[in-house]
């Protein structure tokens, strides 16, 4: 680490002077800089590094058609180390030092709202690829994960259904945070909408980093035998997936008899899992790794021809996941519209942004709203198998628009655009 | 590898059956690639009809095709030719014949929870009547009791010599009975299900003991009464067995935090160093358990179940060479000022996690149970699983292994020494610098131990030690320092009481709670639950 910082350094420090040298000759300018703010080291440091890694190779794959404008695109990779409030000073250093025309990065809630005031005042653009709870909608945020409406509530929808097993019970369980909290508010809202007593939903929380479960999932057990089909809604986020799904495993909770739906654990998660007393028990997303179509084989393609090129470890388990792909559709988006906008201005860029189109790995043509800076996005609930990948049992017909002010909270009705 | 066995003579012994019965192989089938179509649909719904017509036709000789929907090794070709792939060896779906190469393209016939339960009774009525009485169990298990499957219980259970099997499908047809018009064999079946302890057959019998909103024949009464008897019967078993778990629960995270701790009253409690990196120790204990589990895997498959028994030795040397360098190149040099010590090895804790990083990724890795270290013993409703049995067998055992050397052998007692008064010791020629790096040695030895046994129930990743550092602290001080006992009463006392509590507080409060009690308990006692005496401890 120490080696690079000092290799960056001295890079830097060569650059400046030959840029001083040449005073005049705008040498900056021959390329674009595009930040990348994602955590790879602390906790974090499991899920998004991968989407780094995506970053990289999608600039790359831009690079090698040519560039944006003519010009080369240029990563600026900072490591905000699983700390909030050091993600608003990488932040601030990426727009005012580094002068990057947008960033790529974030993975938690918690540490988006810590950068949103920064972008908010520097007027700069962030593309969050990461599904959330709602609840906010800015200017200079472009959101290519998942609102609500577009995974959490057609998720229950289906374990209410017959295929589903056409569940009347639920248990919400999570990490203790923002987005499972403000996620289980929606979705209890969501569920007595539907006619659910308030005696069928339990609700628990367990902290970050949490690795003993034997309890919980006693609750869980005691909850579901007192009769009518039980379902587990789980936003626990991070590490503590792996002890959650052992305990569920050994404990000999099945999934047919009460499956267990995650709107965090997609194919990354799971690799440090055994998966097959897990088969089964299900996850929602936008994309899942075995979808299969043209764009999809070729983005695996991609993935694992870069992950060998740069010799990232455990290459030959590398998998693709839903936040990837949003990071890969949210580049190529920004390089169409900043081809459009003819310029890299944030103010033009943003307005090229609207209504944007990509035909993504997940087979749709994702479409960015005109309004609300959210995309388009296909929902599909998939079955974890024993390989650790997912088989696709449910999806949309076609994508479908983002709420990312959810009805079910009280006073949303007129929050829906900017 | 044993249950891959298993599954195959599973499969293998209803095929031969149905082959005995009905003679020639040829015409043994009776179903045919039209009573199949329905799988390739992509409707759930039209695979549920097609699966129930396959069950209809009550042939045996189906087994293979359901069992390999459920497993998922059933595959379609474009041109819509079912086969089955299992373990390369590769078969066709309607007239079982081997297939001589793969079809280049092929997909998986995928199915949902709702057509698995369904594919899972259906196998379980071909199975109810298998010679392996193993198999016979799990079918039992499975059938849903219904007035549907009454008679097939019923033949079920008069054909049946295993006394467990028997148990489970006496329940079952007594459960089957309840929904019987009939009030004698209600009031039977009620009599016999009293004795269950399935929440599912209190909701059953729930459902009887609440009074009719018109008057009540003295037959309907009967029952009424008899329900609500055998509902409080099972619930106070089920309440009973609720306490045995959260005792179970409590105990086995009691034996893991002793685990966790044991190396850190070593080095803490008898050197008097405050080593942050402790945690490190399980993760690099976790990370040889891994490698053995990879060297298995690519050089003894056959053996791979018993790559933990490896792992132990492995993941000991490794944590107990790399404290040893540790005690000998960094702490060493640091005995006697503790808040140097504490930021020297929180650096070399850092330090070992970024090495870690970047040598395995950031991603966790995995490691996986044993086959005889999945599952559990099922006592009815509470199961208590393997892993966690093994782990509280474990910790007991190293903790019996530390008190013996501690108290048996001439190191032992040489450490016991220099803890109560090292210079006395060194006067009397005990080498003390020799003894600090067994004792450390051991100490962090015993950490990668505990991270051999974490990496079986949690992750293993760079950040696995970090999470458990507090815990141990936690459990050395309050147990008191320099004192094994005292941490074995902590370890436990805290496990339970943590478990007791969550139940009813929920998890993150619960660990508020301890931190709190902790800290008012040292603060009305500093030197924690038990102290070493002396004169010269406290110097």
């Amino acid at each position: 680490m120490n080696r690079r910082h000092v290799l960056k350094a001295a890079a830097a420090a060569v650059a400046g002077a030959w840029m001083l040298s040449s005073a005049g000759v705008a040498s900056a300018a021959d390329t674009i800089k595009i930040g990348i703010l994602h955590s790879l080291s602390g906790t974090m440091a499991i899920s998004e590094t991968a989407l780094k890694n995506t970053a990289l190779m999608t600039i790359e794959e831009i690079n090698a058609k040519g560039g944006v404008l003519g010009k080369k695109l240029e990563a600026v990779v900072v490591d905000p180390a699983s700390n909030w409030p050091l993600f608003a000073e990488k932040a601030r250093q990426l727009i005012t030092q580094d002068k990057v025309a947008v960033v790529f990065g974030c993975w938690t809630s918690v540490s988006r709202k810590s950068v949103l005031p920064v972008f908010e005042e520097l007027d700069s653009l962030l593309f969050y690829p990461v599904q959330y709870e709602g609840e906010e909608l800015s200017q200079n945020v472009f959101y290519t994960g998942a609102a609500p409406n577009q995974q959490a509530i057609p998720a229950v929808e289906y374990l209410m259904s017959k295929d589903g097993g056409g569940a009347k019970r639920f248990v919400l369980l999570g990490t203790d945070y923002v987005y499972p909290r403000t996620t289980n508010k929606i979705l209890r809202a969501f569920l007595k909408s539907k006619g659910v007593a308030e005696a069928d939903i339990m609700e628990d929380y367990t902290p970050f980093g949490h690795s003993d479960y034997q309890t919980i999932i006693a609750k869980i057990k005691k909850f579901a035998g007192e009769g009518k089909k039980t379902a587990v809604i789980s936003t626990i986020n991070g590490d503590s997936n792996v002890p959650f799904y052992k305990e569920l495993g050994n404990q000999g909770l099945k999934a047919t008899d009460v499956p267990v739906v995650a709107f965090s654990v997609g194919e990354e998660e799971l690799r440090g899992v055994d998966t097959k007393p897990l088969v089964g028990h299900l996850a929602a997303w936008n994309y899942f790794m075995s979808v299969k179509n043209a764009e999809n084989t070729a983005f695996i393609k991609q993935y694992k021809a870069w992950a060998k090129a740069n010799n990232l470890p455990n290459l030959d388990t590398v998998v693709t996941n839903d936040p990837m792909e949003a990071t890969y559709v949210g580049i190529h988006m920004w390089k169409q519209a900043v081809e459009k906008a003819k310029s890299t201005d944030v103010d033009k860029v943003r307005k090229a942004m609207a209504g944007q189109t990509f035909k993504a790995p997940s087979g749709f043509v994702l479409k960015m709203d005109e309004t609300n800076h959210h995309l388009h996005k296909p929902v599909m609930i998939g079955e974890v198998q024993g390989d650790g990948q997912f088989d696709v049992v449910w999806k949309t017909k076609g994508p479908i628009r983002a709420q990312p002010w959810s009805p079910f909270i009280p006073g949303n009705e007129t929050k829906q655009k900017l | 590898m044993t249950s891959a066995l298993g599954r195959l003579r599973a499969l293998a012994v209803p095929l031969v059956l149905a082959l005995m019965f009905l003679g020639s192989g040829q015409s043994a089938f009776a179903f045919d690639a039209e009573m199949v179509s329905g799988l390739l649909s992509e409707e759930a719904s039209d695979k549920a009809d097609a699966i129930e017509k396959i069950v209809a036709s009550g042939d045996p000789t189906t087994l293979g095709l359901l069992a390999a929907l459920r497993d998922g090794t059933l595959r379609v070709t474009p041109d819509k030719k079912l086969f089955i792939k299992e373990r390369g060896v590769l078969k066709d779906a309607i007239s079982g014949a081997d297939l001589e190469a793969e079809p280049d393209e092929s997909e998986k016939v995928t199915i949902n929870n709702r057509l698995r339960s369904q594919v899972d009774s259906a196998i379980a009525g071909l199975r109810i009547f298998s010679k392996d009485a193993k198999e016979r169990l799990v079918a039992a298990k499975a059938i849903e009791p219904s007035i549907d499957t009454l008679p097939m219980l019923s033949k079920a259970l008069a054909a049946e010599t295993d006394a467990k099997v028997r148990e489970v499908l006496r329940l079952a047809e007594a459960s089957a009975k309840l929904q019987s018009p009939d009030v004698a064999q209600q009031l039977a079946a009620i009599e016999s299900l009293a004795a269950s302890t399935d929440p599912k057959v209190r909701t059953q019998l729930q459902a009887l003991t609440s009074p009719p909103s018109g008057t009540e024949t003295p037959e309907a009464a009967k029952v009424r009464t008899a329900a609500v008897e055998a509902v409080a019967a099972i619930e106070r078993r089920l309440a009973m067995y609720d306490i045995v778990g959260r005792l179970f629960t409590g105990v086995s995270l009691g034996s893991i935090l002793l685990l966790v701790a044991l190396g850190l009253a070593i080095t803490y409690g008898l050197l008097g160093v405050i080593n942050m990196a402790h945690g490190e120790m399980l993760m690099i204990g976790a990370y040889a358990t891994y490698l053995t589990q990879q060297v298995f895997r690519s050089h003894f498959p056959d053996h791979i179940d018993w790559y933990l028994v490896c792992a132990v030795p492995v993941s000991f040397a490794i944590a107990a060479a790399i404290g040893m360098l540790l005690e000998r190149t960094v702490i060493r040099w640091l005995y006697g000022r503790p808040l140097e010590t504490l930021l020297a090895t929180w650096g070399i804790s850092l330090f070992l996690i970024q090495l870690v990083r970047q040598v395995f990724g950031a991603q966790n890795v995995e490691v996986a149970n044993p086959s005889w270290m999945s599952g559990g013993i099922e006592l009815t409703n509470l199961v208590l699983p393997y892993n966690r049995i093994v782990i509280i067998g474990f910790s007991a055992a190293v903790l019996l292994l530390v008190w013996l050397m501690l108290t048996r052998t001439r190191l032992g007692l040489f450490i016991r020494g220099v803890t109560q008064n090292r210079t006395m010791a060194s006067c009397v020629g005990v080498p003390t610098g020799k003894v600090d790096l067994m004792a450390f040695g051991l100490g962090s030895g015993i950490g990668g131990l505990a991270g051999c046994a974490l990496s079986q129930i949690g992750n293993v990743g760079p950040d696995l030690g970090q999470s458990y550092i507090i815990d141990s602290f936690m459990v050395v001080v309050l147990g008191g320092v320099g004192q094994l006992l005292g941490t074995v009463y902590a370890a436990l006392g805290l496990g339970v009481v943590a478990k007791f509590l969550e139940p009813f507080i929920g998890a993150v409060p619960t660990k508020i709670l301890i931190l709190v009690l902790i800290i008012a308990f040292i603060q009305k006692r500093p030197q924690g639950l038990f102290a070493l005496k002396g004169r010269s401890v406290e110097s």
